[in-house]
């Protein structure tokens, strides 16, 4: 078993690798996190029921009279978080030390399908236990779609299964959620792990490279399992202290107040509290989404570094972009709808000019002035410059994500966490 | 090895280039098969249900409901409302921003939706964002005197007008 296992490696590695620094070890604790969903979902299985008659039953049996139910539903609750967080850490961890490019590239569009795949999970696993989280976040989450032209309310309700949710949408997220993803996702990661290998290992830096190779066994092993360790004991805590939510049964004809979208969506929600839909849940989704896809694919001037955030320049470059997206989009949360309402003071525009490219274009113009005469955009190299681009997104998704899991509260309201 | 090759591109076709063709060939109208074989599978499901019978909501006699009221029927997802003006309407209860359904705030005169506050009027015309456009409906008839409401048709609108009213 171990030795098979072991093949995921190689025999030997370039020490340089072994840093903790180098990966955070997030891919691994990432693979790690997926196996114990695994095993938990199938144990959850023998007690869950797929009907809207009995699925909230069926977990209020589970958290009651099933000898460590509510423990084995807390760990795959915790898990589902976790490995969220470690997905998306580990996707900043390759973008920063640029392993995206050359022999890397197509498996940094594998590792995009993994992380819309873990998104895809989590969102079919959120309404499988029927209560009024689940039915109402769902709600709001599909009724997106209905947002694009023409195709968006065939796909709605084909996705559904009709017009509101309903026993065919419960059947259809829980054939996603426990067969068709959990295949999808590792036939995916056996060829993420071999991509790896095949591009030489992860990237390490120029005067790295050339050191003499230590055996995987047991300088990497040692280390995997050590971290397999603490992620399992952080798991046990988190399962052991807070317990996974379970409010009343669905009820479709009264919404909980407020609803809101499963957290890793909830800075998509906070995005259409303050623009046009078209804008908010299609045009700049796919805009971020189409860039993410393209960047391995840009004509860079230098070979990577392997160096964290590319070089002395990338990093000061970074830190100045972090800070003026975050003002910028503090400020847009607080001003817009609130104080300057576009479509009040434009009247007889449609929505998404009033409420979508006129604040946009602003918002753009400001982000353009602010390349091109405070960090010189000119004197930046290409992947400077890229970076410079993925930072501001990062950092405005981050606090719109932020915003609307902990400064929301009811009627959508801002105020403060402790309030809520 | 590649001088064999050289040498095949220049004759009209070798019989094991030949035969690759075919296999790829057949691999093709596969895939073709497979993917019509789980297209209608999926698919096939979904036209039985379109051509649902009408489905007709019982809500009361004319004589129920005064003007200016709205009553709710949780049991079709609807409020009925009868306007000034003796106009019958069959309101849906769910919000046109994303869904959440609905309540009739007496005191306000208003619906409001729970989730980000979207207000409409009476009528379903929207008084507050983020919601744009005004509270799909369900046709209503007015048989005999009985107020039905067809509960298998929602409608959409981008506007609300006098042509959606029904009057008994
Ligand atoms: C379930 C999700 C994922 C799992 C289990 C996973 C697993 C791994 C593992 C074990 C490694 C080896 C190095 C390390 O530990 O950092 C790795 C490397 C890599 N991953 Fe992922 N990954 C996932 C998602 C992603 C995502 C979202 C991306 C980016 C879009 C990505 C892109 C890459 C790339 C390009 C490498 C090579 C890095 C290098 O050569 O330095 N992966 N992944
Ligand atoms: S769903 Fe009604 S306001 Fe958003």
């Amino acid at each position: 078993m171990l030795s098979f296992l072991l093949h995921f490696h190689p025999k030997k590695i370039n020490p340089a690798a072994l840093k903790f620094t180098r990966t955070f070890g997030l891919g691994g604790m990432a693979v790690l996190l997926f196996v114990l969903e695994a095993l938990t979902g199938i144990l959850l299985r023998f007690y869950y029921i797929p009907t809207t008659f009995e699925a909230y039953q069926s977990i209020v049996n589970l958290n009651s009279q099933v000898l460590f139910g509510q423990f084995i539903r807390n760990i795959h609750y915790w898990g589902s978080i976790l490995l969220i967080l470690t997905t998306f850490l580990h996707f900043l961890r390759v973008f920063f030390t640029s392993a995206y490019r050359d022999a890397r590239a197509f498996n940094w569009i594998i590792g995009l399908l993994m992380l819309v795949t873990v998104f895809m999970f989590n969102f079919s696993g959120y309404l499988l236990p029927w209560d009024q989280l689940a039915y109402w976040a769902v709600t709001v989450v599909t009724n997106i779609l209905l947002y694009i032209p023409w195709v968006g309310e065939s796909f709605y309700e084909l996705i559904i299964g009709g017009k509101e949710l309903n026993s065919n949408t419960l059947h259809t997220f829980f054939a996603f959620h426990t067969a068709l993803l959990p295949f999808v996702l590792l036939l995916l990661l056996f060829y993420h792990i071999w991509k790896v290998r095949k591009a030489g290992g992860i990237i390490l830096e120029e005067q790295n490279q050339k050191s003499e190779k230590v055996d995987v066994m047991p300088h990497l092993v040692h280390k995997e399992g050590i971290v397999a360790l603490v992620i399992v004991a952080l798991l046990f805590v988190l399962a052991l202290i807070f317990d996974a939510p379970l409010l009343e049964k669905a009820n479709p004809t009264g919404s909980i107040n407020p609803v809101k979208a499963p957290w890793y969506f909830a800075g998509l929600q906070e995005l259409l509290l303050h623009f046009d839909p078209i804008f908010a849940a299609i045009l700049i989704p796919m805009g971020i989404l189409l860039f993410l896809v393209w960047i391995p694919y840009f004509n860079y001037d230098k070979e990577p570094t392997g160096k964290w955030f590319l070089s002395e320049k990338g990093k000061n470059t970074t830190l100045q972009t972090a800070i003026f997206s975050f003002i910028l989009t503090i400020l847009g949360i607080l001003l817009s709808p609130g104080f300057v309402r576009f479509e009040k003071l434009l009247p007889g525009f449609p929505g998404y000019l009033s409420n979508g490219l006129i604040p946009i274009t602003i918002m753009v113009g400001l982000v353009w002035l602010f390349f091109k005469y405070r960090l010189h955009s000119s004197k930046l190299l290409k992947e400077e410059k890229i970076q410079a681009i993925f930072v501001f997104i990062l950092v405005a998704f981050v606090i719109l994500t932020l915003t609307g899991i902990f400064f929301r509260g009811k009627n959508m309201e801002l105020m403060m966490p402790w309030n809520i | 090895m590649s001088k064999t090759e050289n040498n095949s591109n220049k004759k009209p076709i070798s019989r094991r280039d030949f035969l690759t063709l075919v296999w790829k060939g057949l691999g093709v109208i596969a895939l073709i098969e497979v993917v019509v074989i789980i297209g209608s599978y999926f698919f096939s499901n979904k036209k039985k249900e379109k051509n649902n019978s009408v489905r007709l909501f019982e809500a009361g006699t004319v004589n129920d409901f005064k003007n200016n009221t709205v009553s709710a029927f949780m049991g079709g997802h609807f409020y009925l409302v009868r306007l000034q003006d003796g106009g019958f309407m069959a309101l849906s209860i769910r919000c046109t921003h994303l869904g959440c359904s609905i309540s009739w705030e007496d005191a306000k005169n208003q619906f409001i939706c729970p989730c980000h506050s979207s207000a409409f009027d009476i009528a379903g015309e929207v008084l507050n964002p983020p919601a744009t456009k005004p509270l799909n409906y369900y046709p209503v008839l007015i048989e005999k005197g009985i107020v039905k409401v067809d509960i298998s048709n929602l409608k959409d609108r981008n506007s609300v007008r006098k042509e959606q009213l029904i009057y008994a």
